[in-house]
């Protein structure tokens, strides 16, 4: 019993391991409402992951059951077959969508970042109009912008290319608008003496302010990466060969109920990609912001 | 002319003298940062949206060149099409409940896991950000929510005794906007979220130091007098994007009650949009439905960083 209490009293430092003017009611109270959304929110990816694994018997249960009795693989091997048969080779699909996903994503934060600094930190002819053009153009529903960017893409002779699909992501405003809503918290009396140092604006940006606004362009990374991991091509692209992983994996979920297992593989994959990027994001976050600490 | 006048008064010369070219000298730099991206926005998002805003005002059907109508489009949204009306007050109900709500719960597990550990921090970030990681992750809610006795929620049900036969949960006109709020909820701990986080960690730590020695008592203490005015701006940008993601919802209701859902209960703004945009290829209609939207939004986001202001101040 002692030595239980004294092992949780050592758990618990390692939650106070931060500051000491923090109550104990509270913390307890705090992790309790946190658990509570926590086990709401991690439903769909325990579900994710189990339906993944169970067998054709098990998917169809009533009633139905969350977690897998006899897991399996076949809906893997399944998946493998009809991979396997398709026209334009597996790897084919895959690197086209490592493309898109980093041009798309290093063109945002790379420029996104450049243009939101000057935006953020300095006052010149033409900043505010700018400023305020981006967030209105936010607010604008992409339905119907459609189809004036199909128009410009077949006047560019853009459609049916990577460019078709990474140009107006880059051109999208949400990430210039994240970088600039951080970079604004860069103090200004570092911008003024990197100035001193005889540094123009190009040299501020990447001596100061991208090493600084480091939580913000992995933020964004991950959020882009998301999205163009899960784009179709949709009507910008349409050669088989072109088409991202994520179209050839939905065209087989769409082959109806007798597809229900291997769709539910094809759920797992598509989720998993995502979270091992987001995982390594953010663990690259931790050890940055605790090194920060210490330098 | 009057311009001209002003720049022979020599007290204002400085301000008035600048030549383009002066302007350019000074700011080169500045403006070389910003041409990449504004080239590709300009291309790609501002022409889009001018040219949608025009074709408000014709009648476009995709195939024969756009036809000039003036208002008409406005005047038959707002006078003659009730669904329109239905939807707009379907918006605006939803947008009232979940946005403020999933504003407050973004920020307020933001805040709670930053006082966690590193790693335990990074496993609830993710445990939070979840449902939103995955495009189509919300379709379990279908399953959930299944009509027959199959689906988890009904199956429950039956099994405790408390309903005799499957409840009808989509098909039932009071069911759906409660069910759509609890799933936008729920899918809604995402950007915000993931931005207050990284604005939690971009605060100067040596604050919080700096503020205990000033006798800062305890985390309400500090969350008020020493984070909040460290993260004005993630507040503000959580804001808006919290008001263009209530205002914008489609695809969980098209995807779950389906379209149209009955008795138009879980028809949105942007449902009307996809029905006449996707549909019926009436464009000029559904740019102009998209343009009110848009001056909707512009009109709640004025407001709400107006008040926002005056919190943070």
């Amino acid at each position: 019993m002692k030595k239980l209490l004294s092992f949780l009293r050592a758990k618990w430092r390692l939650f106070k391991f931060r500051r000491k003017n923090r109550s104990l009611a509270v913390d307890l109270s705090l992790i309790i409402v946190l658990s509570g959304i926590g086990f709401v929110s991690v439903w769909p990816l325990l579900f994710i992951i189990n339906a993944a694994f169970k067998p054709i018997s098990e998917i169809f249960l009533f009633p139905p059951r969350l977690f897998v009795q006899n897991p399996t693989l076949n809906n893997f091997f399944d998946l493998g077959v009809i991979i396997s048969k398709s026209n334009v080779i597996f790897a084919r699909y895959v690197f086209n969508t490592v493309v898109i996903t980093f041009l798309g994503t290093g063109g945002t934060v790379l420029f996104g970042s450049m243009a939101a600094f000057p935006l953020a930190k300095y006052k010149f002819p033409g900043s505010k109009l700018m400023s305020s053009t981006i967030v209105y153009s936010l607010m604008f529903n992409g339905t119907v912008t459609a189809i004036p960017n199909y128009i410009i893409m077949t006047k560019l002779h853009l459609v049916d290319t990577y460019w078709a699909i990474v140009l107006p992501v880059v051109g999208g405003t949400f990430g210039l608008y994240l970088m600039q809503n951080f970079i604004v918290q860069v103090p200004t009396e570092l911008i003024e003496s990197a100035k001193m140092d005889g540094y123009k604006e190009l040299g501020i940006f990447f001596k100061i302010i991208m090493p600084l606004s480091k939580p913000a362009w992995i933020t964004l990374i991950i959020l882009s990466f998301q999205s163009l991991w899960g784009t179709t091509g949709g009507t910008f692209i349409y050669s088989e060969n072109l088409k991202p992983v994520s179209y050839m994996l939905s065209q087989i979920i769409a082959g109806g109920i007798a597809r229900t297992g291997t769709a539910s593989a094809v759920a797992l994959i598509m989720m998993a990609v995502p979270i091992t990027v987001f995982v390594i994001s953010s663990n690259v976050l931790e050890t940055m912001a605790t090194s920060g600490l210490k330098g | 002319m009057g311009r001209q006048q002003v720049l022979s008064k020599p007290s204002d010369n400085k301000k008035y003298k600048l030549t383009v070219k002066e302007v350019w000298k000074q700011h080169k730099e500045k403006y070389l940062l910003i041409l990449p991206f504004f080239i590709l926005f300009f291309v790609f998002t501002f022409i889009p949206v001018v040219t949608s805003i025009v074709l408000s005002f014709t009648s476009f059907n995709l195939f024969e060149f756009p036809k000039f109508v003036g208002l008409d489009n406005y005047i038959n949204l707002i006078a003659f099409d009730s669904v329109f009306l239905i939807a707009v007050k379907n918006t605006l109900l939803f947008a009232i409940v979940t946005g403020p709500i999933s504003y407050l719960l973004c920020f307020m597990l933001a805040w709670i896991i930053n006082e966690l550990p590193p790693k335990v921090r990074a496993v609830m970030t993710l445990v939070f950000y979840a449902p939103s990681i995955s495009g189509g992750a919300y379709m379990i809610w279908k399953l959930i929510f299944s009509s027959d006795a199959y689906g988890f929620a009904n199956a429950f049900l039956l099994k405790m005794g408390l309903i005799q036969s499957p409840m009808l949960w989509f098909e039932t006109k009071e069911n759906i906007m409660p069910i759509l709020i609890v799933v936008q909820l729920w899918l809604s701990i995402g950007v915000s979220f993931l931005a207050f986080i990284a604005g939690f960690q971009n605060v100067d730590k040596s604050l919080y130091e700096a503020g205990s020695v000033d006798g800062v008592k305890n985390r309400w203490q500090e969350l008020w007098f020493i984070t909040l005015p460290q993260m004005k701006s993630q507040l503000m940008f959580g804001a808006v994007m919290q008001i263009t993601g209530s205002l914008s919802v489609s695809g969980i209701s098209i995807d779950l009650v389906g379209f149209p859902s009955v008795d138009y209960a879980g028809h949105t703004i942007l449902t009307h949009l996809y029905d006449y945009g996707n549909l019926r290829y009436e464009m000029g209609y559904a740019c102009a439905i998209a343009t009110i939207l848009f001056f909707m939004m512009l009109f709640i986001n004025i407001i709400v960083q107006k008040l926002l202001r005056k919190v943070a101040a």
